[in-house]
């Protein structure tokens, strides 16, 4: 039993970023383990986009011709799979369907679960994973000892990896028990990047005095290529959508990049976006508790330095 | 109605928790109830209220979190019980739950999206599989019509308005409700409440905490003058070669 399952998300039919790590991840991981690494999606992977996953590191895709919309159901197809394939190890990543799926997988499977998983696993002294803890104020070992091992990876817990690896897609047929809960309207910011995908993040707060004034963060974000984010007041006061609010109460971000515009920098905020790997805080009060958690600081004026940046990065990129 | 809100009692969000040998030092550190939980607790009242029934709290500690339970009864819970046990981790934690709601029969079991030490995001789920109830995370909104709830959920990007008949299990975050802040009247009666401890029933461990680390520290910032942006970018794309 050394084989390693990765549930794969897609959107728009392709895998989802994050999955494609999740991919490289696990591949890792059966590689430690002397295993093969194995996919599985369902239909929203569209059949053209299932081969990509070999260039990933997965030996195979199993390929499920239905949908899987709410937990119960991914943790349905994913059991199914790993006990076809006598995994040991099931990899998923972090995303908010997945995440909720993955203490059912547990359940099912007997398996221990570790979530937050920040790095690839230490086999030298039985099953190590290293995760984040207290609200990003630490990192933790834990050590797993039952059979199966359930991990979900955080953005950047490990990376893409190229490999050269046969194209193998086989169907995957499982029976899986509609879920109770009826979906009765989605509403969902098209042509967005999503937050929890994106690799670089332009965030701000209540230094921007009013919802009219994002339009500059936007454009930047444009110009970047990034997904928008918050802090909690700027969400608490509707000036912009909730799933935009990061921290302790919101979403856990970790980009390659993340910009903090007018955000002072609470504890419960940097919670959510402390493991970015480089963080740029722009401030007009030099005090700013946020610059002691920063990679690169301007003392300024947001409504002054953001348009300069946005044009200096548009002549440049 | 009967309705359990699960609570986990953690240190105060605010305090810098220092690891010595491995381990937090919690000495000193005030604890609270988890700021998701907190929430869970707040909308529990609520709908208590509506429906003139029942609300237990529930929590799996040591004697050292009845205080934090008693906070919660003077929030507004009618009765709890604490699981004598250290809380092992997430799969002990919802085995003792899973354990109690079977023989209580809740329709309705709140709890917070995911504690604030650990971060799991695990029992809520785990509780829905034991029992086989459905489980709705991260739940936003939730308005009871008769036998069904309406909820709001948050997905990436935006949300979805989801339908569900009880019992469930349903993990909750802001702005389900506003925290509420126990009044002279709550913190009074809640001397009185009852507060049932049970021991636990026995559950393997699969999991042991090695230790515990700050995170890597930030080399300290660089500061750039506003009038020479151009620096930025270029620090940005050849020395932290983000862009
Ligand atoms: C000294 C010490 C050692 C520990 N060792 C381990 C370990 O080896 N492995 C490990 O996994 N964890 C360990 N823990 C953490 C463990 O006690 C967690 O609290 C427990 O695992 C549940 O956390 P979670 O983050 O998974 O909960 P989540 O799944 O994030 O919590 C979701 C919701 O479940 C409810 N909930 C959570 N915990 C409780 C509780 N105790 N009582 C009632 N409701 C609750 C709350 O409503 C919460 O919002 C340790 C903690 C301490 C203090
Ligand atoms: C239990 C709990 C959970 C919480 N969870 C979260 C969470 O998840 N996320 C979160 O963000 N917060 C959270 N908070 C709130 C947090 O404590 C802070 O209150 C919040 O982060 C402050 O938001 P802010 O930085 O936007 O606003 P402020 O603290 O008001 O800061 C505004 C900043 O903008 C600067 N500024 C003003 N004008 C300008 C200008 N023209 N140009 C440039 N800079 C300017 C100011 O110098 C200041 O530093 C939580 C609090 C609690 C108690």
């Amino acid at each position: 039993m050394s084989n390693v399952l990765i549930y794969v998300e897609a959107e728009n039919g392709a895998a989802k970023k994050s999955s494609l790590e999740a991919v490289s991840y696990g591949a890792a991981v059966a590689e430690m383990l002397g295993g093969k690494a194995v996919a599985v999606a369902a239909a929203d992977l569209s059949a053209d986009h299932a081969g990509e996953l070999a260039k990933f590191g997965a030996d195979k895709v199993l390929h499920f011709g239905g949908t899987v919309n709410q937990s119960s159901e991914i943790a349905e197809l994913v059991a199914a799979a790993a006990q076809q394939e006598n995994a040991a190890v099931v990899v998923t990543a972090k995303s908010i369907n997945a995440d909720g799926a993955v203490p059912m997988i547990g359940v099912k499977l007997k398996a221990s679960v570790a979530t937050n998983v920040t790095a690839l696993p230490d086999l030298s002294n039985g099953f190590v994973v290293t995760r984040a803890a207290y609200t990003g104020k630490a990192i933790t070992q834990v050590s797993l000892h039952s059979n199966v091992k359930v991990l979900s990876i955080k953005k950047n817990a490990s990376g893409t990896k190229e490999y050269n690896k046969p194209l193998a897609v086989e169907s995957f047929n499982a029976n899986i028990s509609a879920s109770k809960i009826t979906v009765k309207e989605v509403k969902k910011q098209t042509g967005e990047i999503l937050l929890p995908e994106a690799d670089i993040v332009v965030s701000a707060g209540r230094g921007l005095k009013g919802p009219e004034n994002w339009g500059m963060i936007e454009e930047l974000a444009k110009t970047l290529g990034a997904a928008t984010a918050c802090s909690k007041p700027v969400s608490d006061m509707d000036w912009r959508p909730h799933h935009e609010h990061v921290g302790q109460t919101g979403i856990k971000v970790s980009p390659n990049l993340y910009f903090a515009i007018g955000i002072s920098g609470a504890i419960q905020h940097l919670a959510g976006v402390n493991s970015s790997k480089v963080i740029v805080v722009i401030n007009k009060d030099p005090e700013a508790p946020f610059f002691k958690s920063a990679d690169y600081g301007i003392v300024g004026d947001a409504f002054e330095v953001v348009p300069k940046l946005n044009e200096a990065l548009k002549a440049a990129l | 109605m009967k309705i359990l809100t699960c609570i986990s009692h953690v240190p105060d969000t605010n305090a810098k928790i220092p690891f010595k040998d491995g381990q937090p030092d919690l000495n000193g550190i005030s604890f609270v109830i988890a700021p998701y939980d907190d929430f869970a607790l707040a909308r529990a009242v609520e709908l208590r209220d509506q429906t003139k029934g029942k609300l237990t709290v529930l929590n799996v500690g040591l004697a050292d979190t009845e205080p934090t339970i008693r906070k919660a009864l003077a929030i507004g819970a009618d009765d709890a019980i604490r699981v004598n046990a250290h809380p092992h981790d997430a799969f002990y934690v919802a085995s003792q739950i899973a354990a109690i709601a079977k023989q209580e029969n809740y329709d309705l079991i709140l709890m917070g999206r995911e504690s604030s030490d650990f971060n799991g995001g695990q029992v809520h789920g785990m509780v829905a599989e034991m029992l086989g109830l459905p489980c709705v995370v991260p739940c936003m909104k939730l308005d009871l019509n008769g036998n069904v709830a309406v909820m709001q959920r948050e997905i990436e990007g935006g949300k979805e308005i989801v339908e569900v008949a009880l019992p469930f299990v349903a993990g909750c975050q802001e702005p389900i409700a506003e925290w509420k802040i126990p009044n002279m009247r709550g913190i009074m009666s809640a001397k009185t409440k009852p507060l049932k401890v049970v021991e636990p029933v026995a559950v393997e461990n699969y999991t042991r905490i090695i230790k515990y680390e700050m995170p890597p520290q930030r080399s300290s910032v660089k500061m750039i003058d506003k009038d020479n942006i151009g620096e930025l970018v270029r620090l940005l794309r050849e020395e932290a070669k983000v862009l």
